[in-house]
């Protein structure tokens, strides 16, 4: 009988990330496609079952736990090191690739985390790994926005230390299955999984801080962070009725809130938020059809998603802008690019043939088959707007529209190959659904390609293309649109939702500033209070010493003779 | 020689060696032969703990039985200790060389024969059996630990000394008058012995005030808030390896004894009885955590950012303590231990930026993580096992910690715990961000990376960090071991 040994992919990386400081030149650039390679073969090989027990602490440590659900999260991660390993040849940051692997090694150790322990582990490991891809664009402003990144996660980790702490006390057990808890054990847990798939209103670090990650950087982390926090949720929360609203509700709050960037990273971060909710809201419905939605939502998100950040990173990369309303006419410079993003684009809408509508329409007709119409309503209304902003707003705004000026030259050869792979990958998997699907745990019945899907979603995008065309020549003006909202919303018109966005989005502004404007004065505050001279930090003269040993004596003899 | 025989002289080695040392001239020697009997001394205690957690040692000077003579009488609890203060003086010791050179430039000889005294005090604390002889092997530490403190560069070392010296002789003299009362009272002094004679008279304001004295005075040379006072000041003035030897031991050496007679000599069920100990031990701890972590927040000299710290580490231990309870004892003794790990390499990345910068200012630090990559990625380390991050020495004592406080439904004290430990990951954090976010200002000299003698003993206790994160089997079967002994009164055949 064979048997092959279980090389742990997190632990392969782990190694290799190690000896990157020590290459250069080409032979980094052949290290760095290597390793994802070796690692996506170490998953070829690996047989279901459990592997690499600990003993720690008197609890049983699974490092590797092998079954369908981990895998297919394994292999689209092992797919996307690739890719964004390939995008990331150009950069001479070694600290970069380092961190890079490392955190998708600690994104592929929480996925095959077969207990807690090891999960809460990777999982900070992937934070601190991760933070480094936002510093390394050594700006200012990424300094902070990676500062604010590293706070959120660190209390999210503590609640999630908690939390399992609690979980081992109530059950005895650490072992990630279903989480059988009630009482703070259940919600410190899902809470901390929540902030890490970014649902509102916790979702603020992601939008805060990817569009500031470095060009390269960015594209590793919009696939690996929230999409093991859907891992997690599908694995421990499946069928929790709180998510399906946080999800359908995520869906539009993302939508809207990309509908009023101007940033094309944020607001393809707005999506991120958005098709995230997708995957909650099918962890929520809990029926295998919907489980089966998130999980290949995923799989397919992270292709998409990484294509669309490697697009908007190339322009990035050549022009050195990112505001929309600074670009514009680039398709003569940048058409490959263009073509390969347009191909991220009609897959995140959802267009037949390509990867997003095999898997987001097995959601919303999971939400349909339950009978959830407002939910079914409040998915599909989100998709219109997935369509309006990420492939007809920004490619239009960016690539077609007004001529910038801006003369860039073709994106370089690394950037368009790792493009071109992510897109053949949504174009294959759009016509051949059945591959993803013979991943899926559970065997799914569910042909997307029905009369009744294709022409429920045809309309939809048909619909929205139409509204864009129509309001086109509105679109030219200021650097905010929201055309949408007519087609969207037909009660509400555009100036109320566009209003109340900017009315949102100024008064979060103001909340902030007054709140970090308290918290310099408090620390400033106490800073001076508590510093060298404070009143608990002086050197205090012998006499109070003996004074209050004095004092803890008299206590304690007065307790202990008169009593 | 039977291990009983060969175990007492873990103490006489150092002993002996210090008188050689106060006569050796020059740099070389007195620190080879230090290291020497350091080495023979934690070899002898390593061979101890086994053979002391399966059966209670006993040792006879001279021949004269107990409880008349002196006797060494060891288990599980005291050999786990005398490990530590060993094994921590092994470790440190091939680091002292350079940093001890630099700051110390003369009279090493007497330098390291006071530091040998140290370590024999706190080792004859730990390995006696006998009440008064634990005072006298208290008072040599103390008085040598005075010495090093004094040894300190900076002019504020001799006030530190000098005021540490007022106190720990309040403390000595506390302890002292504690044992006399007992003595009064049973007319014994050999601490078995003690534990049996006690309850027939322990119904007495005698007893109890002697109770109360030992653990005032213990609670000083422990630094047990607000009894804390002396050292964040010794700590900060004394030379680097002074510090580095006393964080990882000292305090240590003064839980142990306050344990010792709280747990063996007085029943904890009447130790914890007549009077309010949990209570007050529990406030106290968490008192200490939380001032300590607080002030330890906004402290400039990182060397004190450090000492504060060491509060609120005893804290934790205390609360261990106050909990009263298997796991509880447990948390404290692993803390103990680790504590001495954490501390012990903070303050010797610390003591070697000193080396490099001559200052542990927080100024200083600027821009030192890419001129210093080793050297503050070995510190930033090490502050992962004083936050208590997974996979670290940290994380398994406040585990236990936190199971020990649960076991009681004690949910405040594990948010507590939670809470000082987010305030360990803002003191921390100060640093790394000067080390990597800040850059050297024009007029601050430009600095390398450090010898790699002083490096390497760095990372090795910044490995051990990470050992004992992962295999726990000696910590926490030593430290398990230890706490059982105290609680089913060790000292009892």
């Amino acid at each position: 009988m064979i048997t092959s040994e279980w090389i742990h992919p997190s632990l392969l990386l782990i190694a290799g990330a190690l000896v990157v400081p020590w290459l250069k030149g080409r032979v980094l650039q052949g290290w760095m496609v290597l390793l994802p390679l070796l690692v996506l073969a170490a998953l070829a090989l690996a047989q279901p079952g459990e592997y690499g027990q600990l003993a720690f602490l008197g609890m049983e440590l699974v490092t590797g736990r092998v079954d369908q659900l981990a895998m297919v999260f394994g292999w689209v991660f092992g797919i996307v090191l690739l890719i964004g390993a390939i995008y990331a040849l150009h950069v001479n940051d070694r600290v970069q690739h380092v961190a890079a692997f490392l955190y998708g090694a600690s994104a592929l150790g929480v996925v095959f985390a077969g207990d807690l322990i090891t999960l809460y582990v990777f999982w900070e490991l992937m934070v601190v790994t991760s933070v480094w891809l936002i510093w390394r664009r050594k700006t200012e402003v990424s300094f902070h926005a990676g500062f604010r990144y590293l706070i959120i996660h660190a209390v999210g980790g503590v609640m999630l230390l908690a939390g399992i702490i609690l979980f081992q006390f109530e059950t005895g057990t650490t072992r990630f299955d279903q989480i059988a808890a009630d009482g703070p054990a259940f919600w410190l847990i899902l809470a901390a999984f929540l902030i890490n798939a970014a649902v509102p209103p916790l979702h603020a670090w992601l939008t805060d801080a990817y569009p500031e990650a470095t060009v390269t950087g960015a594209v590793f982390m919009s696939a690996l962070t929230t999409k093991t926090a859907v891992y997690t949720l599908i694995r421990g929360y499946p069928g929790t009725e709180m998510l399906v609203w946080l999800g359908a509700f995520m869906t539009l709050y993302g939508v809207t809130f990309a509908m009023l960037s101007n940033d094309i990273r944020r607001l393809l971060s707005y999506h991120i938020v958005s098709q995230v909710g997708y995957m909650v809201a099918g962890v929520g419905l809990g029926t295998a059809l919907a489980l089966s939605g998130s999980a290949s939502h995923a799989f397919t998100h992270i292709l998409y998603k990484a294509l669309l950040f490697m697009g908007a990173g190339a322009v990035i990369h050549m022009t050195g802008r990112s505001k929309l309303s600074e670009l514009g006419g680039l398709y003569r410079y940048m058409p490959w690019t263009f073509v390969l993003y347009l191909v991220g684009g009609v897959s995140i809408s959802a267009f037949p043939l390509f990867s997003g509508y095999v898997s987001k329409t097995m959601i919303v007709e999971a939400a349909a088959v339950d009978g959830r119409a407002v939910i079914w309503l409040m998915l599909a209304v989100a998709s219109a707007g997935t369509f309006l902003s990420t492939t007809l707003k920004l490619p239009y705004k960016t690539w077609l529209g007004e001529d910038s000026g801006l003369r860039p030259r073709e994106a370089p050869w690394n950037m368009l190959l790792a493009m071109g792979i992510a897109a053949a990958l949504c174009f294959l998997i759009g016509i051949f659904p059945g591959l993803l699907y013979a991943l899926l745990p559970e065997p799914v019945d569910f042909n997307a390609y029905t009369m009744s899907v294709f022409l429920k979603e045809m309309q939809l995008l048909l619909f929205t293309g139409l509204a864009f065309c129509l309001l086109l020549k509105y679109v030219g003006g200021g650097p905010k649109i929201s055309l949408d909202v007519d087609w969207l919303y037909r009660r509400g018109g555009p100036r109320l939702i566009e209003s109340v966005g900017t009315a949102i989005v100024t008064t979060d502004r103001t909340v902030r500033r007054v709140a970090l404007d308290q918290l310099t004065r408090i620390t400033s505050h106490m800073e001076r209070k508590h510093g060298r001279d404070g009143k608990l930090a002086k050197s205090w003269p012998t006499g109070s010493m003996a004074m209050w040993t004095a004092i803890v004596l008299a206590m304690l003899l007065t307790f202990g003779v008169y009593r | 020689m039977t291990i009983t025989e060969l175990m007492p002289f873990s103490v006489l080695v150092p002993l002996i060696a210090s008188l050689v040392c106060a006569l050796l001239p020059g740099r070389f020697w007195p620190w080879a032969v230090t290291l020497a009997a350091a080495i023979a001394s934690a070899i002898i205690a390593a061979l101890t703990l086994p053979a002391a957690a399966q059966t209670t040692l006993s040792y006879a000077f001279g021949n004269w039985p107990p409880p008349i003579g002196i006797e060494y009488r060891v288990d599980a609890a005291n050999a786990f200790v005398a490990l530590l203060v060993a094994g921590m003086a092994a470790i440190t010791l091939p680091w002292a060389k350079k940093s001890v050179d630099k700051e110390v430039p003369e009279r090493q000889g007497t330098f390291y024969a006071l530091f040998l005294l140290a370590l024999a005090g706190l080792l004859g604390i730990t390995l006696s059996g006998d009440a008064f002889n634990i005072f006298v092997f208290l008072e040599i530490s103390s008085l040598a630990t005075y010495g090093l403190i004094a040894y300190g560069s900076d002019r504020r070392a001799l006030l530190a000394s000098f005021r540490y010296l007022i106190m720990g002789t309040v403390g000595a003299t506390f302890l002292l008058i504690g044992i006399g009362f007992l003595y009064v009272m049973t007319g014994t002094l050999n601490l078995h012995d003690l534990s049996e004679r006690l309850p027939e008279v322990r119904d007495t304001s005698t007893v109890r005030a002697a109770l109360a004295f030992i653990i005032v005075g213990m609670g000083l040379k422990l630094a047990m808030l607000p009894l804390h006072l002396w050292l964040p000041n010794a700590y900060t003035y004394a030379p680097s390896f002074v510090t580095v030897f006393l964080a990882g031991t000292a305090t240590k050496v003064a839980l142990y004894v306050m344990l010792r007679f709280v747990f063996t000599v007085f029943a904890p069920d009447w130790s914890f009885v007549v009077l309010p100990l949990s209570t007050v031990l529990m406030i106290l701890g968490v008192a200490g955590m939380f001032a300590g972590s607080w002030v330890a927040m906004f402290q400039p000299n990182i060397k004190r950012m450090l000492a504060y710290s060491s509060v609120a580490q005893v804290g934790y231990m205390v609360l261990g303590v106050s909990l009263v309870s298997v796991v509880g004892l447990t948390a404290a003794f692993l803390h103990l231990f680790n504590h001495a790990l954490m501390k012990a390499a903070l303050f010797m990345a610390v003591g070697t930026v000193i080396y490099q910068v001559g200052s542990a200012r927080i100024e200083q630090f600027r821009g030192l993580g890419r001129t210093m990559p080793w050297t503050l990625t070995a510190f930033a380390l090490a502050g992962l096992s004083i936050i208590g991050v997974p996979l670290t020495a940290g994380f398994i004592s406040k585990w236990y910690l936190i199971q020990a406080a649960l076991d009681q439904g004690q949910w405040v004290l594990v948010a507590l715990i939670l809470i000082t430990s987010l305030m360990a990951i803002i003191y921390i954090w100060r640093v790394i961000e000067a080390a990597w976010f800040k850059q050297r200002e024009p007029d601050q000299q430009a600095v390398g990376e450090a010898p790699l003698t002083l490096l390497i003993p760095t990372w090795v206790l910044v490995a051990l960090n990470f050992y004992f994160g992962i295999d726990t089997r000696l910590t926490v079967g030593g430290a398990t071991a230890a706490a059982e002994a105290l609680l089913s009164g060790g000292l009892l055949p």
